[in-house]
């Protein structure tokens, strides 16, 4: 069983369970879950998470793994923060969308130069052009050819809010 | 003390050694190759018109122009991190493959950890360990930054690191009991780091030196220790003092089960073999497959480099 515990411990990292019938501790999400999410607001294909394990530690955050440990894990840290759960709408993080965004097929904001300089800054902007979904998005640039994802973005009412976290933000003008 | 008068014997141009203490060091950044290439990075370089130069024994690194490398896009992705030239040696002696459990001993604040992640295409485990814990904060902030999903993060001294954490002495599957790889870059005088920070001579003192001596031969022992028959550990400086580099390896093959092994840097970067003799002492003659690096061959820090392999 991965989730050996029978509540959330914010001091040790827990492994998600499976799937719903796995599941021991109240509202944990299931790996099948955090795929499912993935999978169905950016179009980020099951396999691309075949090689990562999920991990519970706090509230609903959730971390991504590269390999497999014994659960729960008391240590400081493992693998990539990447989603918040436990919430209405769930967040992915900065770092999730800039490692794994590549992979995006929907709910990817492209911007210009200027407007890609405002976001990296965390610069809220109003953005009357979209026609997406509302709610987080990846929002991307072009750089070296290819577009390259910036970080997450908050999308309502025609503005596109930057999550940028402080201590990643950056005047790159 | 002035170091350099005390290490005058060790080194072939004692005048081109002093003036290359005195010049600032280069910016140098590394290629995250976890979340880029070599390629697409030069090109986003050159787009950003950031001017740089390749180095030439190692296609990852770039010498920038700029002292700021923070600000431009390819670092803000994520694909560049700056980490002294020099410093890329240790990393590359372990030469970790894919899938493999390598433990970084004082890894904070994880240039050589991520480096390590990366070498091993962000898979297998890197047990990024500091006793610091407000470096180790730094180690993550990094780690993160360059989207690395293969470290795990622990707060032990080195000294006596326990794999309780991991579900050492149980049967538990998925449970971490030794080390294939281990890397010590040991806390240490850091003369060798007298480019970046001018008042590194001038916190010299020989009971400073002796008092991390000793931590180091404790940790590398502790490497040796927890280090699978067959794996390997690095020992690393960036100190030009005998006694805390052929004196601390010397003293661990005394004690533990390991002997040196050969490694060489990539061609093109120069470094002199480590020494026997020092100050009334002797060391076994292996030591001369370990690496000094003095500043003015390579336009680097100082550096001491060794690998050993666990015998039993």
């Amino acid at each position: 069983m991965n989730d050996r515990t029978a509540s959330n411990d914010g001091q040790q990292f827990d492994r998600l369970p499976a799937t719903a019938t796995d599941r021991v501790v109240a509202g944990r999400p299931t790996r099948e879950e955090i795929i499912q999410w993935w999978n169905s607001r950016f179009g980020i294909s099951p396999t691309i998470w075949d090689y990562h394990t999920f991990w519970e530690k706090g509230n609903g955050k959730i971390w991504a793994v590269a390999a497999e440990y014994v659960s729960p894990l008391p240590i400081e840290g493992v693998g990539l923060r990447i989603l918040r759960t436990r919430q209405e709408h769930w967040k992915p993080s900065t770092n999730a969308v800039q490692r794994f965004g590549t992979h995006a097929s929907k709910n990817v904001l492209t911007l210009e130069d200027e407007a890609a300089l405002r976001f990296a800054d965390g610069t809220d902007q109003s953005l009357p052009r979209w026609n997406g979904d509302w709610g987080y998005l990846i929002v991307a640039h072009k750089i070296a050819g290819k577009s390259e994802p910036i970080g997450v973005g908050l999308y309502l009412h025609d503005e596109l809010r930057s999550t940028v976290p402080k201590g990643r933000r950056e005047d790159l003008s | 003390m002035d170091p350099i008068e005390r290490y005058a014997t060790l080194i072939d141009d004692v005048t081109a050694f002093r003036d290359a203490c005195a010049r600032p060091l280069p910016s140098v950044v590394r290629v995250n190759t976890i979340k880029s290439s070599v390629g697409r990075t030069q090109e986003a370089l050159n787009e950003a018109n950031i001017n740089y130069e390749p180095i030439g024994w190692h296609s990852g690194l770039f010498k920038l122009e700029t002292n700021r490398p923070g600000i431009s896009w390819p670092y803000f992705h994520g694909w560049l991190h700056g980490q002294e030239e020099v410093s890329v040696l240790p990393a590359l002696a372990v030469d970790p493959d894919p899938g493999e459990i390598v433990w970084d001993a004082c890894a904070a604040p994880g240039s050589k950890t991520t480096q390590l992640a990366a070498l091993m295409d962000d898979t297998g485990v890197v047990i990024g360990n500091d006793n610091n814990l407000g470096r180790l904060s730094a180690l993550r902030h990094n780690a993160e930054r360059l989207g690395v999903t293969n470290l795990v993060v622990t707060n032990q001294d080195a000294r006596n690191f326990s794999f309780n954490p991991f579900g050492g002495r149980t049967e538990r599957a998925n449970r971490i009991e030794a080390f294939d790889h281990a890397l010590v870059d040991a806390p240490c005088s850091c003369e060798g780091t007298i480019r970046k920070n001018p008042d590194a001579f001038e916190q010299w003192s020989r009971e400073h030196v002796m008092s991390v001596v000793a931590i180091q031969k404790d940790i590398l022992r502790r490497a040796v220790q927890a280090t699978r028959p067959g794996g390997t550990v690095v020992y690393s400086t960036c100190t030009f003092a005998p006694e805390e580099n052929e004196g601390v390896v010397n003293h661990v093959l005394e004690s533990e089960s390991c002997r040196v092994v050969q490694w060489n840097p990539p061609a093109g970067f120069k470094t002199i073999s480590g020494i026997t003799h020092w100050d009334n002492e002797s060391y076994d003659p292996s030591m001369e497959l370990t690496h000094r690096v003095y500043p003015h061959h390579n336009d680097t820090g100082g550096f001491f480099c060794a690998k050993l392999e666990v015998t039993s």
